[in-house]
C-alpha cells in the first residue's frame, strides 16, 4: 500500500509548506483539540492550529511546557476530541513520560515532531532524523510504536491523516516524524475534497442496558472498544498496571497479559500499518533504504545510477514502525549491496541490519545540510 | 449527616491503602459532602489526581476517574476541562505532587483561571515513596532525605496560589471538618480556580520521624501551627510569625479561560 501523492480531481489546489500542510491533514481528520509549547521548527503547526480550530469550534491551548501538553491532549482525547501536539526534540523528549502514559492508558493521540538536531538545544533550525529511534524508544518500558515519515507536502498531508486513523483504530499515541525540511518545504499540493478522505474513529463498544463497560477489555483485534468520559460509565484510568476493569492490579498475570496485548496489538495488526513506496525494485541489485526528506534526494540517485546502467532501487518506508521487516527483506532479495542513507549517525542502519543479517552501507550527515543526491551516488557506485 | 457516601464510592475497591490515623480519607468525605450537596451529576464529575497517597483517592470515587503521572493531573484536568467545559473538574494532588514536580502546571493554572478545583492533601511529606521532605516540610522538620532536619523554606501554597492568579484560595485543616465541608463546598462553585490547602496528618511517616506522636497529637499541633484568617487584623505579627492562616485565604473575580475560549469562538465565527 502506498499513499496518494498523484493530484486529485475535484481537489484544492495550494502552494504550503509541510506545517502548514500537516494542520490541514490534521483538521480532515477531525483533529479539534491542539495543546502545544514553541518550538523551533515545528513552531509554524501551533500558530496555524490557533488561528484555524476556534473557526471549527475546536480549541487550542498554548500549555506551560511540552509535559504539560502531552498531560493536555490526553485529557481532552478522553472528553472525547480527536487531540494532538507538535514539538521537536527537546519538547519531544519532555513529552516521553506523558505518551508511555498514553499507551499504556490506551488513549488515541497524536505526537509531530519535527526532527531537529541534537542532542540538547542542537542545532534548532537545521533538519536532522537523529530521533527515529527516539520515536520508537523514547518512553521507558516495553510498549508498541507508530511512526510515519512524510517525503513530500501531499504526503505530509496524508500521513496526517493516516496518523490520525491509526490512533483512532489502535487506541495508542501515533508520531509524525517529519524533520526541518519537511516542515518547511513548499510544494504545490492538491487537497483532496472531504468525501474522499478516509477518516477512523476510535470503536465503540456495543452493550446491553445494564451491562458493565469494561474499558480494557479487547476485541479479537486485541484493541479494546472506547467510550469517552460522560457518556454514562464512568470508568478509572492509570498508568498503573491494570486489569480490564482500569483498576490497578498487583496480579502477574494480569500484568504479564498487559503488557503482551499492548504489544501484540501492534504487532499482530502491523501489515495493516504498513505504507511505503517501492522504485525501481524489481531488478535492483543496489537497494537503498530511504525515508523522509532523505528520501527525496535517494530517488534522484536512483534514478542517475539507472542512467548510468546499474540496477538501482528504493525502498521508502512511510511506515517507520512498526518496522516493515518483510518488506525490507523482499526489497533486498536481489540485492548486492544495500545503501541507507539518514541524517543521523545510522539509527535505522540498525534496523534494516538487523532484518537483513549483514551490514549495510550507511550514508550518514549531522551538520545540519541534507544529504545532496551525489553522496548517496556515490555510495550506489561504490566510489 | 444522612447522606449515602456509597452512592459516590467504589465499595469494590475497598479496602482504601491509607494507614490508620492519615488523614486523607477525611477530606475524601468532605469532598463527597460538597459534591451531594451540589446534586452534581455523576456522569458530568471528572476528578483527576497525579502520583502519590492523595492521588489514590479517584480510584474509590465513582465519577470519571484519571490517575495520571506524578505532578501533571493540573494539565491532564486542563485538557478535560477545555475540550468539554461541561465537565466539573476536580483535582486531588499532594503537596510533593503538586508543588514540587507540578509546580509549574500549579502557577499556570492559577495564572490561566480555568474553572477547575485543585484540593492539595497536604502532609507534609512524600508519604507512598516512604517520608522524604516536600516542597511543605516545615523548616526543621525531619524526612528521610532530611534526617538532621530540613533547613529549606517551606511553600505556603495559599501565598503561592493568591499570588499565581488563583480566584478562590482557601485553607483548611481535617480537624474541623465543618469548616472544610464550606471551604470545599465554596471552592466548588467558584467559576474560576480553585485552590484548597487540605491539612492531613501522616502519622507514620512524619509523626514518626519528627516524633509529633498519634493523629490526635497531629492534629492539636497543626491547629498551634494555625490561626483563623477571620483574626488576623487583631494579631500582631509576632503571633501570626511561622503560621498558617486557615479559612478563606484569597477571593476574587477574574474573567475564567473557557469561558472566555467560548467568547473568542464566537467573535471569530460571526466575523466569517
Amino acid at each position: 500500500m502506498s499513499a496518494n501523492n498523484s493530484d486529485t480531481p475535484g481537489g484544492t489546489i495550494k502552494f504550503l509548506a509541510g506545517n502548514e500542510a500537516c494542520v490541514e491533514g490534521a483538521i480532515a481528520a477531525g483533529c479539534r483539540f491542539f495543546g502545544g509549547y514553541p518550538i523551533s521548527p515545528s513552531s509554524e503547526i501551533a500558530e496555524r492550529m490557533s488561528a484555524v480550530l476556534p473557526t471549527l469550534g475546536g480549541k487550542f491551548i498554548q500549555m506551560e511546557d511540552e509535559i504539560a501538553s502531552m498531560g493536555a491532549i490526553i485529557g481532552a482525547s478522553l472528553a472525547g476530541a480527536k487531540a494532538m501536539t507538535a514539538t521537536s526534540g527537546p519538547g519531544f523528549s519532555l513529552m516521553q513520560e506523558n505518551m508511555g502514559f498514553a499507551m499504556m492508558a490506551e488513549v488515541p493521540c497524536l505526537v509531530v515532531n519535527v526532527m531537529r538536531g541534537g542532542p540538547s538545544t542542537g542545532n534548532p533550525t537545521g533538519p536532522s532524523q537523529s530521533d527515529v529511534l527516539q520515536c520508537r524508544w523514547g518512553t521507558h518500558g516495553d510498549h508498541p510504536a507508530i511512526v510515519l515519515c512524510p517525503s513530500t507536502i501531499r504526503e505530509v498531508f496524508d500521513t496526517t491523516v493516516k496518523c490520525f486513523n491509526f490512533a483512532e483504530r489502535m487506541r495508542t499515541v501515533t508520531v509524525l516524524a517529519m524533520d526541518e525540511i519537511m516542515g518547511h518545504l513548499r510544494e504545490k499540493i492538491v487537497i483532496p475534497p472531504a468525501s474522499e478522505i478516509y477518516v477512523e474513529n476510535r470503536k465503540r463498544p456495543t452493550l446491553e442496558p445494564g451491562q458493565p463497560y469494561n474499558p480494557f477489555e479487547p476485541d479479537d483485534d486485541l484493541v479494546p472498544p472506547m467510550l469517552n468520559y460522560g457518556e454514562g460509565y464512568r470508568y478509572h484510568v492509570t498508568g498503573l498496571d491494570h486489569d480490564k476493569t482500569g483498576f490497578p492490579s498487583g496480579s502477574a498475570e494480569v500484568q504479564e497479559s498487559l503488557h503482551r496485548r499492548l504489544v501484540d496489538k501492534i504487532e499482530k495488526n502491523r501489515e495493516t500499518l504498513i505504507l511505503d513506496q517501492k522504485v525501481h525494485l524489481e531488478d535492483a541489485e543496489v537497494l537503498v533504504v530511504a525515508y523522509g526528506s532523505t528520501a527525496r534526494s535517494a530517488r534522484r540517485a536512483v534514478e542517475e545510477a539507472r542512467a548510468k546502467g546499474v540496477k538501482a532501487g528504493l525502498y521508502r518506508p512511510i511506515t517507520l514502525f512498526p518496522l516493515p521487516e518483510k518488506q525490507i527483506r523482499q526489497a533486498a532479495s536481489k540485492a548486492k549491496r544495500v545503501v541507507v542513507p539518514e541524517m543521523n549517525l545510522g539509527q535505522y542502519r540498525l534496523e534494516v541490519e538487523r532484518v537483513l543479517g549483514h551490514p549495510v552501507t550507511g550514508v550518514h550527515r549531522v551538520n545540519g545540510e541534507p544529504i545532496p543526491p551525489s553522496l548517496i551516488l556515490s555510495a550506489i557506485l561504490g566510489d | 449527616m444522612s447522606m449515602d457516601y456509597f452512592q459516590y464510592l467504589r465499595k469494590e475497591r475497598m479496602p482504601h491503602i491509607w494507614c490508620p490515623g492519615c488523614g486523607h480519607g477525611t477530606i475524601m468525605k468532605s469532598i463527597l459532602r460538597a459534591v451531594d450537596k451540589l446534586k452534581w451529576n455523576k456522569d458530568e464529575v471528572v476528578v483527576v489526581s497525579g502520583i502519590g497517597c492523595s492521588s489514590r483517592t479517584p480510584g474509590y470515587l465513582d465519577f470519571n476517574t484519571l490517575h495520571t503521572t506524578h505532578g501533571r493531573a493540573l494539565s491532564f484536568a486542563t485538557g478535560v476541562k477545555l475540550a468539554n467545559p461541561k465537565f466539573h473538574v476536580v483535582v486531588i494532588s499532594g503537596d510533593g505532587d503538586a508543588m514540587a514536580i507540578g509546580g509549574n502546571h500549579f502557577i499556570h493554572s492559577c495564572r490561566r483561571n480555568i474553572e477547575i478545583t485543585l484540593i492539595v492533601f497536604n502532609n507534609n511529606i512524600y508519604g507512598m515513596t516512604g517520608g522524604q521532605a516536600s516542597p511543605t516540610t516545615f523548616f526543621g522538620a525531619k524526612g528521610t532525605t532530611a534526617p538532621y532536619g530540613s533547613v529549606e523554606q517551606p511553600f505556603d501554597v495559599c501565598a503561592l496560589a493568591t499570588g499565581s492568579g488563583a480566584t478562590f484560595v482557601a485553607r483548611c485543616l481535617d480537624l474541623d471538618a465543618v469548616a472544610m465541608d464550606r471551604l470545599i463546598h465554596q471552592a466548588l462553585q467558584n467559576k474560576g480556580f480553585s485552590v484548597v490547602d487540605a491539612w492531613s496528618q501522616c502519622t507514620t511517616y512524619f509523626g514518626r520521624q519528627n516524633k509529633w506522636g498519634e493523629a490526635s497529637d497531629m492534629m492539636e499541633r497543626y491547629k498551634g501551627l494555625t490561626y483563623n484568617v477571620k483574626l488576623a487584623d487583631k494579631m500582631t505579627t509576632e503571633e501570626k510569625q511561622d503560621k498558617y492562616p486557615v479559612g478563606v485565604i484569597h477571593q476574587v473575580t477574574r474573567p475564567e479561560f473557557c469561558a472566555e475560549y467560548d467568547k473568542l469562538i464566537e467573535r471569530v465565527r460571526s466575523q466569517e
